[in-house]
């Protein structure tokens, strides 16, 4: 991943500008690609930094205030720096029934964080998530882009050891 | 032949005639493409509904068989459709598939998507023809990553084939469709404020009249139907709606046959196409095979988060809308969830209104401070640290966050369960109140 120095100035590169503007060709209206843009920007950095709404606004011809009212609506849109890999575990009724709590707990005891939390090496962030859609393999989690079912807390170190 | 649903413990026979969503799918859990949809005659019925049929005998058809929507409120699909304008002028419509699946214990349009995504866009070409829209979105949630790459080379393949784009097999119908990824939250599942998030808005529902048949997406008539509603479309053309009828058991109210699971401490827990009208027993005891050993059954919900708890008692009930009405909640999604007898109520409805509140789009008062207020009271409860008048607060929370006091349907969803879990098991909180506290289990 390309990491950008991140200064006062925010500029898009050219393959997020591009890349927001064939998005905006499948709407009618420019704004409704806000939220792709978002994850476009994200996508690269790991997080929306400041002055991308700026923007992202100036490209789709709208206020910074809506598109920074949008990225801080979604949750899956991260307006401050996260770890390198993302742990999404469903806290859903059936995962709660199924144990994901001690998931939580046995996350805890390893990387030493809650859910909203950062591993002081940048390594992992820890995040809830609506329920995966996958009950009938409850408790589920997602780490990054991978989703894993029949978890228990013994397994997860394991799951973990493949992010590096 | 045999199915797998999402795992190989769910095998069961299936046929063309009985199982119109399920029959398709592979052994292997592959998903079904192009060619081999194809050879199973996939997209007969488009032909059907795109060269022989007149656009309003579609709709009247769909209307016909009775199609209620799938995504758990149940509103009559044809009556639905009926809602578009009829001036013709107003030529700009829009079809929008509800793909947001976030329901708590609900996973049949991933199964859906990921296997067969053929069968959902076959049913969005059909339905688009009759709603006369000429551009479609599936609005799907962003982890579903699997989902949107299927979609995605699935449009790719019909376009190729010419059953996306211009001219659609000869007909003269023109219809793109387009896969619209989600960034999280809940509500964007409320079919408004799926549209305010397809305009790259925040998600907040919008005032209903004028409903989206009027003013939907950038203004214009849209119809937004969930994926497994709009998966049913195909066969209901392509079979009539005889067939359709013939597909519940006697008794059921409702028709068709509907994507059904079972989850929780049970033994196999699953995901199954049963026809409308089986008792919840034989989904629990003959499909999910009862309570794994050494747990006992002690309150279920038919489906999803937003339907209320009922008692191994009611497993009498048939999973219709009626059938589960009768013993006083909704049958929401379908997907069941088995709550065992190690499983504090307390505990359980503070995890389900945690979620409810961090979900909470907070455009509404009652909603935005009566769910944390109640996940204030219940955390109270279970820690034992309640004060008297707890109990009486959650009832007037769920009174007062009920169906008609909000702006949307997420509050009502969201108290539901926690009404029928005071009814149902009131003494458990009545323990957590101070002093009277009891060992709550972890």
């Amino acid at each position: 991943m390309s990491t950008l120095i991140q200064t006062d100035r925010f500029v898009l590169s050219d393959t997020e500008r591009s890349a927001i503007e064939h998005e905006m060709h499948h709407y009618e209206d420019p704004r409704a690609a806000s939220i792709e843009a978002l994850k476009i920007v994200q996508k690269e950095r790991g997080w929306v930094p400041d002055g991308a709404a700026d923007a992202i606004g100036a490209i789709l011809g709208i206020p910074a205030s809506d598109v920074e009212g949008v990225a801080t609506f979604y949750s899956q849109i991260f307006r401050q720096p996260v770890g390198r890999h993302i742990i999404r575990v469903c806290d859903s009724m059936t995962c709660f029934i199924g144990g994901h709590e001690s998931i939580l707990g046995s996350i805890k005891n390893q990387l030493g964080i809650a859910p909203g939390q950062t591993t002081a090496d940048g390594r992992f962030t820890l995040l809830p998530v609506c329920c995966l859609g996958n009950c009938d393999k409850a408790p589920a989690l997602m780490i990054d882009d991978d989703t894993f079912g029949n978890v228990d807390a013994g397994s997860v170190a394991q799951l973990l050891e493949a992010y590096a | 032949m045999t199915l797998t649903s999402m795992g190989p413990a769910n095998r069961i026979a299936r046929s063309a005639e009985t199982h119109p969503l399920t029959w398709r799918l592979r052994e292997d859990g592959e998903p079904v493409w192009l060619a081999e949809y194809q050879a199973k005659n996939g997209y007969t019925a488009a032909r059907k509904a795109l060269v022989d049929m007149a656009q309003a005998d579609i709709v009247q058809t769909v209307k016909d068989s009775g199609l209620k929507g799938r995504g758990g409120a149940g509103f009559p699909t044809g009556v639905k459709w009926g809602l578009m304008p009829n001036d013709e002028s107003m030529n700009i419509r829009y079809l929008l598939c509800n793909a947001d699946e976030m329901e708590p214990n609900t996973w049949k349009d991933r199964m859906l998507m990921e296997q067969q995504p053929h069968l959902l866009i076959e049913g969005m070409l059909i339905s688009a023809r009759a709603l006369k829209a000429y551009r479609g979105y599936i609005f799907l949630r962003g982890e579903y990553v699997d989902a949107a790459r299927n979609l995605n080379k699935a449009i790719d393949e019909a376009k190729a084939a010419g059953l996306l784009g211009k001219n659609i097999l000869g007909s003269g119908f023109d219809f793109e469709l387009f896969v619209h990824t989600g960034a999280g939250r809940y509500i964007c599942g409320e079919e408004t404020a799926l549209i305010n998030s397809l305009e790259g808005r925040r998600a907040n529902p919008r005032s209903k009249p004028p409903f989206p048949a009027a003013v939907g997406v950038w203004g214009k008539p849209t119809c937004v139907n969930n994926v497994e509603t709009l998966c049913n479309v195909p066969a209901i053309v392509g079979n009539g709606v005889d067939w359709y009828k013939s597909l519940a058991r006697a008794g059921s109210e409702d028709h068709g046959t509907k994507l059904m699971g079972f989850s929780g401490k049970v033994k196999n827990p699953g995901l199954w196409e049963l026809p409308f009208g089986i008792p919840a027993r034989e989904l629990f005891e003959d499909y999910a095979g009862g309570m794994r050993d050494g747990f006992k059954l002690k309150a279920w919900q038919p489906g999803g988060a937003g339907t209320g708890f009922l008692l191994p008692e009611h497993l009498d009930a048939p999973m219709f809308a009626g059938g589960i009405a009768k013993v006083g909640t909704r049958m929401g999604t379908g997907l069941a969830l088995a709550v065992d007898d190690s499983i504090n109520m307390v505990s359980l409805l503070r995890n389900m209104e945690e979620f409810f509140a961090r979900e909470s789009c907070g455009w509404c008062t009652p909603c935005r401070d009566g769910l944390p207020w109640s996940v204030k009271v219940l955390r109270a409860l279970e820690r034992g640290d309640g004060q008297a008048g707890d109990l009486e607060t959650l009832e007037q929370l769920v009174t007062s966050l009920g169906p008609g006091r909000t702006f949307c349907a997420h509050a009502p969803g969201a108290v539901e369960p926690l009404g029928s879990a005071l009814k149902y098991f009131r003494p458990e909180f009545e323990a957590g109140i101070a002093k009277q506290a009891a060992a709550v289990p972890a």
